[in-house]
């Protein structure tokens, strides 16, 4: 009786360590380029004003990045999308900042900060920046977070019929955190997701549960990314989309549950 | 939507453990709001806190999530036969097929903020038993709650602020709906922490009273803590006089991080969205239970997309200033409470409330009314502008 979780894509964003990108994660993922090892590089945000755009946090930096240009890529209204963001953790830096001056006897903490430390900081600063009334979910699984935002973002278009933008990012904690968390830079993946084929549609995905294990991608530090971050989960899901390969690919999940994909080409 | 049942539901506030500790004081209109002593806060405020947290014990095999959310986790799952329930619904359905959508704000946030205290004088470094995955990360509950039951399918949190634990029944009602599992443990768990109380003294929304919804003179929240849970499953025929959850709406007011939209709108358009899922108009609704924080801002903002839909017909009234504002639980809380209006046939009042402000049109409870309720409407918005609205019913 299940109704099978699938939409087609429509664009995709992407910025990792690295790869600035989706064009330049794709020439290396599909080894036209080598992946050279440096910090991710984030865009200034222009959609917001300059004064805003000073001020924004690297995620709210990183997620307009990846969701705007998931949306170019499709050429969606960004004001007129659902959206789905799933993070394992908030703004790492903002939290640090928080906890340290809590620990002190001073607690009269920035309201700015506080507003800032909620887990849908980014999601917010999204619809402002976008104007979106549209719903926007946002989740946290830890290290299973992509795939808990594939499929409710999924759900939302197989049930409401209409397109969703998932957008999965992580950042990194500061010490003492660090050595908690170690997510080591910022990173994310977005898609543009819709219930029906187009003539801009991408590919079909088509999302099952599974116990395979997830296969690790053949580069040292590609697969050092997908495990050390957690929006990364997605790289192998994101190999076959770069190098235009149909089948199906297992991403890590949440133990022992697994998610088969199942891609079609266009 | 295809309603949906609550099999099963709980509440866990400072008004008490448990449905009939909420039954009574809301009949009643007792609030649990005390002069704030938490921790080593020092606010002139007041609080919602539930009795003995503390002094629950996490089982040894899941020592590492001990930490003040997650033993009212476990104290709210196992209250009311709650877990119970639960068990019961893994057997006929297997340990893959039952999900968990839990909400809240901060999680075990309170734990971090302790272990900043004892930071290594010469490294900085954070103390060995301190576990951030199962305590301070926002999944911690969700994780904790799906390895209590052995579960082995989906889970997720959902943290939006003030409106993530009504969020979750919409999302676990898509699960539901597409079939992709056969029950669902949806809920919320906040505790009190210093990053909610000084954070919300900062921006000068906690009062130095008990909350006042929706009262002329509000001017500010009383921040509580709350577990709420409730077990969903699709029900083809369900029992008459059962609950069932029969809309979601969801919005976003894309207009600022910690002030609602001033006309309401996005909140106004969650109350559509959720009427239109459950296939029902404004004049089907018997009670609203309103978000009501008790700020200037939210009660203005909030009262004015009420009076857009709904004018001045339904009763309405906010709990806040029962259970306090129970921030990321706040949204399970006040769908229970619903719930025993649909069952018990009251509308609770607002303790604290005594002149309501006549600038917002509304058909304000301040003192617990009989009456029957067939559908009621809750609202939930929070921080980032995120809103959603809930129709629960009584089935026929």
């Amino acid at each position: 009786m299940s109704k099978p979780l699938t939409a087609w894509i429509e664009g995709i964003g992407f910025l990792a360590p690295g790869m600035p990108d989706w064009p330049t994660a794709r020439a290396i993922l599909r080894g036209e380029t080598p992946l050279t090892a440096a910090p991710s590089v984030l865009p200034a945000p222009s959609i917001l004003p300059p004064a805003e755009r000073r001020r924004a946090s690297r995620v709210v930096k990183l997620t307009l990045a990846i969701g705007l240009e998931a949306a170019a890529h499709a050429g969606a209204d960004v004001a007129t999308l659902a959206t789905v963001f799933s993070a394992s953790g908030a703004d790492g830096h903002n939290c640090h900042a928080l906890c340290e001056q809590l620990a002190t006897d001073d607690r009269q903490i920035s309201p700015t900060r506080f507003h800032n430390s909620v887990h849908n900081a980014a999601a917010g600063y999204w619809g402002i920046a976008t104007g979106a009334m549209a719903p926007c979910q946002v989740i946290c699984a830890y290290d299973a977070s992509f795939g808990a935002g594939l499929i409710d973002a999924l759900g939302q278009v197989v049930l409401d019929r209409q397109p969703t933008l998932l957008i999965a990012y992580d950042s990194e904690y500061p010490e003492p955190l660090f050595a908690k968390r170690p997510v080591p830079d910022v990173a994310g993946v977005a898609l543009l997701l819709t219930p029906e084929r187009s003539e801009r549609s991408l590919a079909s995905i088509s999302v099952t549960p599974a116990i395979t294990a997830a296969e690790p991608l053949a580069d040292a530090v590609l697969e050092s990314l997908r495990l050390s971050i957690p929006a990364l989960r997605a790289l192998p899901l994101l190999q076959k989309l770069a190098r235009g390969e149909a089948g199906k690919v297992c991403l890590d999940y949440l133990p022992p549950m697994q998610l088969q994909v199942d891609i079609g080409l266009c | 939507m295809t309603p949906l049942l609550l099999s099963a539901y709980t509440a866990t506030t400072c008004l008490g453990r448990g449905l009939d500790a909420m039954r009574e004081a809301l009949r009643n209109g007792r609030s649990g709001l005390v002069p704030c002593a938490f921790e080593t806060v020092q606010l002139d405020t007041w609080m919602g806190e539930v009795a003995a947290v503390d002094a629950e014990k996490l089982p040894e095999s899941l020592a590492t999530y001990d930490c003040r959310n997650n033993r009212l986790t476990q104290m709210g799952l196992e209250t009311d036969g709650f877990a119970e329930r639960v068990r019961e619904a893994i057997a006929r359905y297997g340990k893959t097929r039952v999900g968990v959508f839990l909400g809240t704000s901060t999680a075990g946030i309170l734990q971090t903020e302790l272990a900043y205290r004892r930071r290594d004088p010469e490294t900085s470094a954070l103390p060995d038993d301190f576990h951030y995955r199962t305590t301070h990360n926002s999944f911690s509950l969700a994780e904790f709650t799906r390895d209590y039951f052995g579960l082995e399918g989906m889970a997720m949190a959902i943290s939006t602020a003030c409106s993530s634990s009504a969020k979750v029944f919409a999302a676990a009602a898509r699960q539901l709906e597409l079939g992709t599992i056969d029950a669902a443990i949806v809920g919320g768990v906040d505790t009190l922490c210093l990053t909610t109380l000084y954070g919300f003294a900062s921006l000068q929304l906690t009062s130095t009273q008990p909350c006042r919804p929706y009262d002329a003179a509000r001017n500010g929240i009383s921040i509580g803590e709350g577990a709420a849970f409730a077990l969903l499953e699709r029900c083809a025929q369900p029992a008459a006089g059962s609950i069932l959850l029969l809309g979601t709406g969801e919005s976003s007011d894309a207009y600022h991080m910690s002030s609602p939209h001033p006309e309401g709108l996005g909140a106004k358009m969650a109350m559509e969205a959720a009427l239109r899922s459950a296939g029902l108009t404004a004049g089907d609704i018997d009670y609203i239970n309103l978000h009501g924080t008790s700020t200037p801002a939210n009660d203005a903002a909030e009262g004015k997309a009420v009076v857009a839909l709904f004018g001045n017909s339904v009763p309405c009234s906010s709990t806040k200033g029962a259970t306090g504002h129970t921030l990321g639980a706040a949204g399970a809380v006040e769908a229970i409470i619903c719930a025993l209006t649909l069952t018990d046939g009251f509308m609770p009042g607002s303790p604290g409330t005594e002149n309501v402000d006549p600038a917002i049109p509304v058909d304000y409870l301040l003192k617990t009314r009989d009456g029957k309720v067939s559908h009621a409407l809750t609202n939930s918005f929070g921080f980032g502008g995120s809103n959603c609205s809930l129709i629960l019913g009584v089935a026929k």
